[in-house]
């Protein structure tokens, strides 16, 4: 593995306001990486000083071990990027805006068509690449954005909230071609504020807040150092303290109730059996249980709230 | 400087200017511009013919006439192309830069392989290609006019001062493109920067004219026992409206289609002595005398260019 993106100290200040304000990130090759956090924390002000497209004001930034300042062009050569909400020349049809692309890209006319041909039939847009843009549904331009992506044969691709607006089928449709070009060897760095969506596809995450990186790493890593457990069992059940039959329990992490005869369980394993016998012990009914793993949402809740008490607190 | 670039700024120029001429050339709002213009160019033409086979008479430049001759209602050619130039120009640009902001493609653009500069630049030169295309064929169009309907072909001499009157239009035309792009840059909103340019266009056209002889009177009060306070009074008034594209534009045309204008300022009868009133001046003199007049339009230009360049380059491309 190599590392094919790296910042350190990355500040970006918009008159008084940092909107980015000390990120360090690296990104090793092949991987996809999650950007994620709620909107204006800095997530696509990070992506567009990664290409270049704004200047830090402090910190430094290297792509592919070039800096996006200095040698701007070899990086926007190498990497694909789809912005947020991206637009298109509408009256062009969606062939005409990838030609306008590749001549961009100095391609010549034989190469062009060749790789326009094919990105489209890889996003599945042949007969729609014909059609004018301003016909498009919100999940083709998406489509069309990958398919740009694909011409570049970028090593990287920055994905910028490819999923926001989308409907469940083609978000998921969506999804699937990234992944699919995960393991084709592409890199993806793709941000969001949805949370679990993403989780579902992305190797490691960066929890962006105000500006900062408040935790990063591996998804299990991070639901387990944050939650203490990566599942999450609910157990209903009568005439029984869970908490007390619990107590000395092996892979348990937290007992709460939510109702009476309600209760969460975190665990850093399927414990299912374990508390089921332990119900059955304490001379409790059991009703209902059912088990799921621990989603970034909730690591992220718990984790900034925590954060702003000890703000708070400071 | 603490940053080198690295490429060249004209990556990709020419792949910008030919699609921004080609999506002008096919676009709709260019289509209604160039066919009034095209109208009103034709219908002046027309009527000067018609007035210069009314009253026919010895006259060396005949085919010059064409151009500037007027016809009750109608005005002349000349006086159509310095009003309607500028519509055209700003049709043309004020929506280059924001329009770009407005479709949400700038940044997907800008994450090309190519700078800042080749955008903007290409964006203008594909205006100005346009504009370029347009003026040649209006020019063909009235010269053809000229030679089937007066039958008459143009001399040398003619060819010349109509292929400088081309020049000179084309510059003035230029310079209205490049305030459209300033104010593109400048304003988010097309309706504004739109509006912003044709407020301009509107007092350089209608107020400028008025102002002037306003602003020069308040500046040099005239002595009416000094004579000499008069001619500055004129001078300024001249230098104050010669600011405005437009007295630029109809001082070139005046000089290159009449060929007996001698000079375009105030001239002393002393000055005039010896001179052949009426005897028409070789092209390389007039060319020497609207010389000045096509600097400062080529100068002006390049200024607002520059202010648009700089005014992008600084803008923050997120959206």
């Amino acid at each position: 593995m190599s590392t094919v993106i790296e910042t350190k100290g990355l500040v970006k200040r918009y008159g008084r306001i940092a909107a980015v304000d000390g990120v360090d990130l690296t990104v090793e090759k092949g991987e996809v990486f999650g950007l994620l956090g709620p909107n204006g924390s800095g997530k696509t002000t990070t992506i567009l000083l990664l290409l270049g497209l704004t200047e830090p004001t402090a910190g430094t930034v290297r792509v592919l071990g070039l800096d996006p300042l200095r040698n701007p062009l070899a990086v926007k050569r190498r990497v694909g990027y789809m912005p947020d909400q991206i637009g298109f020349y509408d009256n062009l049809t969606g062939r005409e805006n990838l030609l306008y692309t590749a001549r961009l890209l100095g391609l010549s006319g034989a190469e062009a068509s060749k790789r326009i041909d094919e990105a489209l039939e890889r996003v599945r847009l042949v007969e729609a690449g014909e059609r004018r843009v301003s016909t498009y549904s919100r999940g083709m331009r998406q489509r069309l954005g990958l398919a740009e992506v694909l011409i570049k044969q970028a090593e990287i691709a920055i994905l910028d909230e490819p999923t926001s607006g989308l409907d469940p089928q083609s978000t998921q449709e969506l999804l699937d071609l990234i992944l699919a070009l995960s393991r084709e060897g592409m890199t993806i760095v793709l941000s969001s504020h949805l949370l679990a969506m993403v989780q579902s596809v992305c190797d490691r995450v960066a929890l962006f807040s105000r500006g900062r990186i408040g935790l990063s790493g591996r998804v299990e890593d991070l639901t387990s150092d944050v939650l203490g457990g990566t599942h999450v069992v609910e157990v209903e059940a009568q005439d029984v303290d869970l908490a007390q039959a619990l107590a000395d329990a092996p892979h348990i992490t937290g007992v709460t109730q939510q109702r009476p005869g309600l209760w969460r369980v975190d665990a850093d394993e399927d414990a299912r059996p374990e508390i089921a016998r332990r119900v059955v012990m304490a001379g409790g009914r059991l009703t209902a249980m059912s088990i799921r793993h621990t989603t970034l949402d909730e690591v992220y809740v718990r984790f900034f709230e925590e954060d702003r008490h000890h703000a708070a607190a400071a | 400087m603490r940053q080198q670039r690295e490429g060249s700024p004209f990556t990709g120029l020419a792949t910008v200017a030919l699609k921004e001429a080609a999506d002008h050339m096919t676009s709709a709002r260019i289509h209604l511009v160039m066919l009034l213009v095209l109208l009103t160019a034709v219908g002046a033409v027309y009527a000067a013919i018609g007035q210069i086979t009314e009253t026919v008479s010895q006259d060396q430049f005949l085919f010059l006439r064409l151009f500037t001759t007027a016809r009750e209602p109608l005005p002349s050619f000349v006086a159509f192309l310095g009003f309607l130039l500028p519509l055209v120009a700003i049709a043309l640009g004020f929506d280059s830069i924001n329009g770009e902001y407005n479709r949400r493609t700038m940044s997907r653009i800008l994450s090309q392989p190519i700078y800042r500069d080749a955008l903007l630049t290409g964006k203008f030169l594909g205006g100005l290609l346009v504009i370029a295309i347009c003026l040649l064929v209006l020019w063909l169009l009235v010269t053809g006019l000229g030679i089937l309907l007066v039958g008459l072909p143009p001399s040398g001499e003619e060819v010349l001062r109509g292929l400088a009157f081309l020049l000179a239009s084309f510059v003035y035309a230029g310079v209205w493109l490049a305030v459209a792009l300033v104010f593109s840059t400048l304003f988010r909103s097309p309706a504004t920067s739109a509006l912003a340019t044709l407020t301009v266009w509107l007092l350089f056209t209608i107020f400028w004219p008025m102002l002037a002889p306003l602003i020069a009177g308040a500046l040099v009060p005239v002595d009416p026992l000094n004579p000499m306070t008069a001619v500055d009074l004129v001078e300024v008034e001249r230098a104050i409206s010669r600011i405005s594209p437009n007295t630029l534009f109809g001082e070139m045309t005046l000089a290159l289609l009449n060929p007996e204008t001698r000079s375009l300022g105030i001239v002393f009868s002393n000055q005039l002595s010896r001179a052949l009133i009426g005897a028409p001046l070789p092209v390389s003199q007039s060319l020497m005398l609207i010389w000045p007049q096509l600097a400062a339009m080529i100068a002006a230009l390049l200024v607002l260019f520059t202010a648009a360049y700089v005014s992008f380059q600084r803008q923050e491309i997120r959206a």
